[in-house]
């Protein structure tokens, strides 16, 4: 059932690309149909799925000499994530509804790319993950290519490229563990018990990583991060912030610590410190935290404010992974879902809502355009995702952010602290922007000088509207509610991690 | 107990009504007075209810994130229903000061009953997320009421007030971590008893190493920027004159004593024996902030920065009560944990008590502002007494309580502090004696400076005090008269709590 | 000699010439008058009807041999097997190579052309199933000789001449150092039959002379397949060529000159056994010395394919035009194939004799089933792209990057065409361009362990990644950048046929691989 996902998405957007020219309405109604479609079935197989374990959904082989098998299978771990994609596809759809030029081909585009996330969540074959993983490249160019704004056609080769690199990089290791494991099959659990020699698994382990990281946005390989998501359209940076960064981190998570375990273990020396992958790519994540963090605070282009912060949010999520303890990798887990939506929301507000009518991003100009008074739905909808983002309590982003720092307390203290700078930091460039976009204190208040007639902008939209209550609504109902993701989160991580049932 | 989850009831009320007041506009005011008087009365109810013993009552469990610890988890006690009373009376004051807000009124009393719900929702939690929840959901409420309704240099000041606080609670939600991952469990009740028997510093030990002392005081920090204790107090005085005084009132009536209430639930219960051992230097800083409090409201030219210096004082007094008690049990001496249990009783009546005298100050202070065009100086008034008695006689009443005058509320809780503190640290508590002679001194020239002498051009013509706002003044004034005539109203209920709490914390 | 043998085994290029002829004489003779469109109509439909009629045979004969006396020292020809999948491919791309024709206006001389295309098509089928080292030379040439005048064909483009000429001259030395080679190859063993000289060779040991000789005949075919360093003349007549006749050089030829790598390489299995056993030597005794001694002789393929790799995908970053382009990409992509082919597997066990006959015989069909399947989808995929490419050259006058813009507006389907065909090369799933080199990659690390084929695997999936820079590039202006001339592009409509379906064919042989990759499997 959770399959259709991936059918319909692509059918969806093979249709959007047969669509005539010049009905717009069309292709948004279409993509939003399907999108709508998408969510409905990921709600309903995430409901289905509770309580149970591992579910395959379609088991074909493929190319049965290679032992290569059309396997899509649902943990607790995919369907949350297809939830999540489900969730930042409708909410894309939502704030692209202003969207004139070549309408129907960047529906068929983005519905492409949300077909190819769907199906890297529901893979359990190596190969296929590595199949729809490739797919979703593509799309991405083009999104960014051609309705993209600052830098757009540099930016876009420069995210193709960097995820290119970074799939060769998988696509070797995935070739190496094939041909290592007696070339008999690709399916994850079949190579997760092939129990590769610890030698292999030990270089096996950072190739994997780091070409997965690429994607996730791991320091110092993040450089795409901001440029792409600044030069993005809004849905783009909402689907890139979102959904495909967290393709990088599932792939982290599945591929190289499910298959590759012992390439965490301890090296037998140590150096300055570091004594194991897990070490190393501990210190990248924390230096990711802080570093995102602290050039998100000297941004003076708004979408680079928030550009920078999903690097650094993405750092929770790599540090919880490599801590290796329930609690640490379920709250990243949770916090892969809970940026998705908040990150979504962001970029909604600061690209749809505020650009495409203010049609600045420098803080400078924004402070003074009185935003308080002249959009407050932005304001207040930018205060609330700042206070989601920040992880204070009420919002989804504290109970992943609070796992992940216990999850690295039992860990390694160390980290703990320095991850909670990262989140001061991070309290401190959210408010920084929020301040200077739309409270800013340059303007005089209403009581002392009387409204002098400032024209007001273009009325919000019900696509709008309705985009930021769904995501903000999900993420205060996660965050006021957690239990819902992490029943289906815990017991996953708990068998990864366990070695069995992968 | 599941009976009818009343504090459930009360924490979502304010909520609800501020979901009413962001659309009412101009008939916002209402809503929020409707509101806050019907939690008036539900936290008198609660009030009522609370068991005879001083153990927790009211009690609300359900199961939220079991794999975290986290459980939602509601109960008061004296202490507890005490800031209830307070919060749900302050509030209500707060919004009757504020009849003229014309900017945005919806969103104004929106946010005050936000803040009011958080108050209570902090007031009444007993795990840690739920409680930190609330903690973190009055401070958003806050910093925008400052920020957007404030005077001139309410950026700033709200800017110091939010990194502060958020500071303070990075601290706390740091330590509170490493406390979960030692015991996985959240519930103050329980993390008490683990403390009790020592239990509690041998998990965090065996966990993560010799942290406790750390652990404390990262707790101890998180509360030291809220009550303010010196030298945590900086952003104090500039954000409550730059807010409008209502919400001056909100902050010094009950949000200050946030700060206060989470040192007698959280850090005390369960970081005693460590308070124990840093206690000279905290005492030192509690002095410090009794003294400082006091000679800095004397050096003040604007009244709302008199009296919020006045308010750092009195808080301090708190802190002087709490640190001086926290001293080990020692068998056979009864006179010490009578000295414990009268500086606990002080310390809670403290709270009240200068909840509702600051409040009816800095609503003076508003009545002063209105009348005279804005002006809050205290070289801008002068014989104020003839032109209008009654508002004289009544800010004097509250003057005086201020100044701890007996017959008035303010001076039970701070006779009891002394009297508890003088035999578990006479030296502190004598050097604090001299916060009490300045205080006093501030006062008298306040006293004098408005109400006497001659009436300068601006004040000429001032109204006295009309009938809605003596009648919304005098049950103030009446309450203060009253328990400071008849303190066991409050002391009866609330000594069986602080024996309990005593009987729970080990130093 | 048996001389039905003779005809049964090369019935598909006697077919091939016949049509050849027959063009001729109905394009020169009967249709003198016609229109032009009549006449290349109608002689397009006469070489495809010629190529698919020598299609039966190729199928329909097993494994067998053309010899001329008795023993494996005198067989001249062989099918069946990789021989006859090679040759159903280069029949099917000339079918392809010729319907491009019905869009290109460069020659009038209709029949000519395709005269000469059939008859190297032919040559390339000799070429494939040649056995003999004079077979090979003569089926070379004969293949060669039609693609230098192919080259030329486009007689008023001074490019075209400048490129057939330095085909020519550079094809006129290989051809030399070849026959050179060759010349030593007799000299050391007395014998021109390949089977022979490897069982001599391997007997004796090879000699330096023979790592000469060897050295030689890599020049000579790597001039064929367009490896560094005998590329030279590739971009200039890709550039220069007439679209159908640089589409028939970038697939046809490769495809004959692939298949004869792997009879060199491989040509064991496919002899009849007992008379070695004859010499006093096992079959087994045999082979390991063979296996011994291949990979001393796959360490110069092996840097040939390294160098074609770098080259090709690092020059191709500097191109501004689409031909020299896919010219340079042409490059890489042999140097891919070529590492395949290398990657022969060694026999390092010395264990059970049976154990070895079983497990290599699978493990080697795998490498070569993983070089044809890339060679043939290769052919494919270049066929299409050249098609892409003429019919915009003959919309706006050029095929720099510039004449591709706004692309997705002037031929959507066009458009839509190109962005597969691109994006196959790149190596994207789902398309067959991914799954050959995921394939050939398998083969070659489930065969040959060690660093060196790692390594080169590495290699060659990071110059994949370079190359989706430059395949972007063209794409990018096709769709991502502003038109500069908004006007339709025409497409002829037997071509936009031909083009779609072989886009159609590059997605669907890529999402069930299984249909090609089993079809070969079973020769």
């Amino acid at each position: 059932m959770l399959a259709w996902t991936i059918y319909l998405s692509f059918a969806g957007a093979l249709i959007e690309a047969l669509l005539p020219k010049g009905k717009a309405m069309h292709a948004r109604c279409l993509a939003l149909a399907v999108s709508v479609a998408g969510l409905a079935i990921a709600v309903s197989g995430f409901i289905y799925g509770m309580g149970r374990g591992r579910v395959v959904l379609i088991d074909v082989p493929w190319v049965p000499t290679m032992g290569i098998h059309y396997l899509l299978a649902a943990d607790g771990i995919s369907r949350v994530l297809v939830l999540l994609t489900g969730l930042a596809a409708v909410a894309g759809v939502l704030f692209s509804w202003n969207i004139e030029f070549r309408t129907n081909e960047f529906f068929a585009f983005f519905l492409a790319l949300i077909g190819g996330v769907y199906g890297v969540f529901l893979s359990f074959d190596l190969f296929l993950l590595f199949v729809f993983y490739e797919i979703a490249i593509v799309p991405k160019y083009f999104l960014i290519a051609i309705w993209g704004s600052t830098r757009r056609e540099y930016a876009a080769m420069k995210l193709a490229l960097y995820s290119f690199v970074g799939s060769a990089m998988v696509l070797i290791g995935l070739l190496a563990a094939y041909a290592a494991s007696g070339s008999h099959s690709t399916g994850l659990v079949a190579l997760g018990h092939a129990n590769l020699p610890v030698s292999s698994q030990m270089w096996l382990f950072p190739l994997v990583f780091v070409g997965f990281g690429i994607l996730a946005g791991m320091w110092p390989f993040h450089t795409w991060a901001p440029t792409g998501h600044v030069a993005a359209p809004t849905a783009a940076s909402m689907l890139l912030a979102g959904v495909v960064m967290k393709l990088g981190a599932y792939g982290c998570l599945r591929v190289a610590i499910g298959l590759f375990p012992h390439g965490l273990d301890p090296w037998g020396f140590s150096f300055i410190g570091v004594g194991s992958w897990r070490d190393v790519f501990a210190v990248l994540a924390v230096v990711g935290i802080v570093y995102g963090a602290l050039v998100a605070l000297a941004q003076t282009d708004f979408k680079f404010v928030i550009g920078y912060s999903s690097v650094s949010h993405m750092g929770f999520v790599l540090l919880g992974l490599v801590t290796l303890n329930q609690i640490g990798v379920t709250g990243a887990v949770l916090q892969m879902f809970s940026h998705g939506i908040i990150a979504g929301l962001l970029f909604a507000i600061v690209g749809r809502i505020v650009y495409d009518r203010t049609h600045t991003r420098q803080l400078a100009e924004l402070e003074t355009m009185h935003l308080s008074k002249r959009l407050p739905f932005a304001a207040w909808a930018f205060v609330v995702a700042g206070i989601a983002s920040m992880g204070l309590p009420g919002f989804s982003g504290f109970v992943a952010e609070f796992q992940v720092l216990v999850g690295a307390w039992i860990a390694k203290p160390w980290w703990t602290l320095a991850a909670g700078v990262g989140i001061v930091v991070g309290v401190a460039y959210t408010w920084r922007a929020t301040q200077k976009a739309f409270f800013s204190d340059k303007l005089p208040t209403p009581e002392e000088h009387p409204k002098t007639g400032w024209p007001s902008f273009a009325a919000i939209t019900w696509p709008e509207a309705t985009g930021v209550a769904l995501l903000a609504g999900v993420s205060l109902f996660v965050g006021l509610y957690p239990r819902i993701l992490l029943d289906a989160i815990e017991p996953a991580v708990a068998a990864l991690l366990a070695g069995g049932g992968r | 107990m599941s009976g009818f989850p009343v504090l459930t009831l009360l924490t979502v009320l304010p909520l609800i009504g501020a979901a009413i007041a962001l659309m009412s506009g101009k008939h916002a005011r209402g809503v929020a007075i409707l509101t806050t008087g019907a939690c008036v009365v539900l936290a008198l109810f609660v009030w009522t209810q609370l068991p005879a013993n001083g153990s927790i009552g009211l009690v609300e469990v359900h199961k939220w994130a079991p794999s975290l610890g986290i459980e939602y988890h509601l109960g008061v006690d004296g202490l507890g229903a005490l800031m209830l009373v307070l919060s749900a009376i302050v509030t209500l004051m707060s919004v009757d000061a504020a009849h003229r807000v014309h900017h945005q009124p919806g969103l104004y009393f929106g946010l005050v009953l936000v803040l009011e719900s958080g108050l209570f929702g902090s007031f009444t939690a007993l795990n840690f997320f739920h409680w930190f929840l609330f903690w973190e959901l009055s401070l958003i409420p806050a910093f925008f009421l400052i920020k957007l309704w404030g005077g001139t240099k309410r950026g700033p000041a709200a800017t110091q007030f939010f990194v502060y606080t958020m500071a303070g609670s990075v601290a706390l939600l740091v330590a509170f971590l490493a406390v979960f991952v030692a015991t996985r469990s959240m519930d103050f009740q329980h993390l008490t008893l683990l403390a009790s028997t020592g239990e509690l510093e041998q998990m965090v030990t065996s966990h993560l190493g010799p942290v406790t002392m750390w652990l404390a005081v990262g707790v101890l920090a998180g509360f030291a920027v809220k009550v303010p204790m010196f030298p945590f107090h900086t952003w104090l005085p500039a954000a409550y004159a730059e807010a409008p005084s209502p919400v001056t009132m909100l902050l010094t009536g009950a949000m200050s004593k946030m700060g206060v209430y989470g040192l007698l639930r959280i850090a005390v219960p369960l970081f005693g024996h460590q308070i124990a051992q840093m206690r000279t230097p905290l005492l030192v800083l509690a002095v410090a902030t009794v003294v400082m409090g006091a000679w800095a409201a004397a050096a003040q030219k604007d009244l709302k920065r008199v009296f919020a210096y006045s308010s750092v004082n009195h808080l301090g007094y708190c802190l002087l009560g709490i640190f001086a008690l926290a001293v080990p049990y020692s068998l056979g001496d009864a006179g010490q944990l009578a000295s414990q249990a009268a500086a606990l009783n002080g310390v809670i009546l403290q709270m009240f008590n200068h909840g509702v005298t600051a409040a009816a100050l800095f609503w003076f202070v508003a009545l002063l502002q209105q009348r005279t065009g804005g002006h809050r100086g205290i070289d801008d008034f002068g014989g104020l007494r003839k032109p209008a008695p009654v508002f004289a006689g009544l800010m004097g009443i509250a003057l005086f309580s201020s100044l701890g005058l007996p017959g008035l509320n303010g001076f039970v809780g701070e006779f009891l502090i002394f009297r508890g503190a003088f035999s578990l640290a006479w030296v502190a508590s004598t050097v604090s004696i001299l916060g009490l002679l300045v205080t006093a001194a501030v006062i008298l020239t306040v006293i004098q400076k408005v109400f006497s002498g001659s009436v300068p051009e601006h004040c000429k013509g001032f109204p006295d005090l009309h009938t809605g706002e003596r009648m919304a003044l005098a049950p103030v004034i009446g309450l203060m008269l009253l328990i400071g005539l008849l303190p066991q109203l409050i002391v009866d209920s609330v000594n069986p709590t602080v024996q309990n709490l005593l009987a729970h914390w080990r130093f | 000699m048996n001389y039905s043998d003779l005809f049964r085994i090369t019935l598909p290029e006697a077919i091939l010439e016949i049509a050849a002829l027959l063009v001729l004489i109905v394009d020169l003779g009967l249709l003198r008058k016609a229109a032009v469109k009549v006449r290349l109509a109608v002689a397009v439909f006469l070489g495809a009807c010629g190529c698919a009629a020598a299609l039966i045979p190729v199928e329909m004969q097993g494994a067998s041999w053309l010899t001329f006396g008795k023993g494996i020292d005198s067989t001249l020809l062989g099918t069946g097997g990789f021989i006859a999948v090679a040759q159903t491919g280069i029949l099917v791309l000339t079918i392809l190579t010729l319907l491009l024709l019905f869009d290109s206006g460069f020659t009038k001389h209709i029949g000519e052309f395709v005269a000469v295309v059939l008859m190297a098509a032919a040559g390339g089928l000799l070429v494939a199933s040649a056995q003999d080292l004079l077979v090979i030379f003569i089926g070379l040439e004969l293949l060669s000789l039609g693609l230098y005048i192919l080259t030329a064909f486009a007689k008023n483009s001074g490019k075209s001449a400048e490129a057939a000429m330095k085909y020519y001259l550079f094809g006129g030395m290989s051809a030399a150092f070849l026959l050179f080679g060759f010349s030593y190859f007799y000299g050391l063993t007395g014998t021109t039959n390949l089977a022979l000289i490897q069982y001599r060779i391997t007997l004796t040991g090879p000699s330096p002379l023979f790592y000469v000789a060897w050295i030689l005949v890599v020049a000579g075919l790597g001039f064929k397949i367009a490896v560094v360093p005998f590329h030279l003349w590739a971009p200039d007549t890709y550039e220069g060529a007439p679209a159908p006749a640089a589409a028939f050089i970038a697939s046809v030829s490769k495809v004959a000159s692939f298949a004869l790598l792997i009879t060199l390489a491989m040509n064991w299995w496919l002899q009849p056994g007992g008379d070695l056993a004859a010499d006093g030597h096992s079959m087994e005794q045999i082979l390991r010395a063979y296996y011994q001694a291949w990979p001393q002789l796959a360490t110069v393929l092996l840097i040939a394919a390294a160098g074609s790799m770098l080259l090709g995908n690092l020059a191709a970053l500097a191109q501004s035009s689409v031909r020299r382009l896919l010219a340079y990409s042409a490059i890489a992509h042999a140097g891919y194939i070529l590492l395949g082919l290398a990657a022969h597997p060694t026999f390092t066990g010395v264990g059970n004799a049976v154990d070895f006959n079983l497990a290599n015989l699978f493990a080697t069909q795998r490498t070569i089933q993983s070089v044809l399947f890339y060679v043939l989808t290769y052919g494919l995929t270049t066929v299409g792209a050249f098609g892409v490419v003429s019919v915009v050259e003959r919309a706006t006058g050029s095929d720099k990057f510039d004449s591709f813009l706004g692309l997705h507006k002037r031929n959507p389907v066009l458009a839509a065409v190109l962005l597969v065909l691109f994006l196959s090369l790149a190596g994207i799933p789902p398309l067959v361009g991914f799954w050959a080199k995921f394939n050939l990659f398998a083969a070659v690390l489930s065969e040959r362990a060690g660093a060196v084929p790692f390594a080169l695997v590495c290699l060659a999936i990071a110059m994949s990644a370079v190359s989706l820079y430059y395949y972007l590039q063209v794409l990018k202006r096709a769709y991502v950048m502003p038109a500069v001339d908004e006007s339709r592009i025409k497409v002829h409509p037997v071509v936009m046929l031909v083009l779609v379906g072989i886009a159609a064919a590059v997605v669907l042989l890529g999402v069930f691989p299984t249909v090609l990759g089993g079809w070969i499997a079973r020769f």
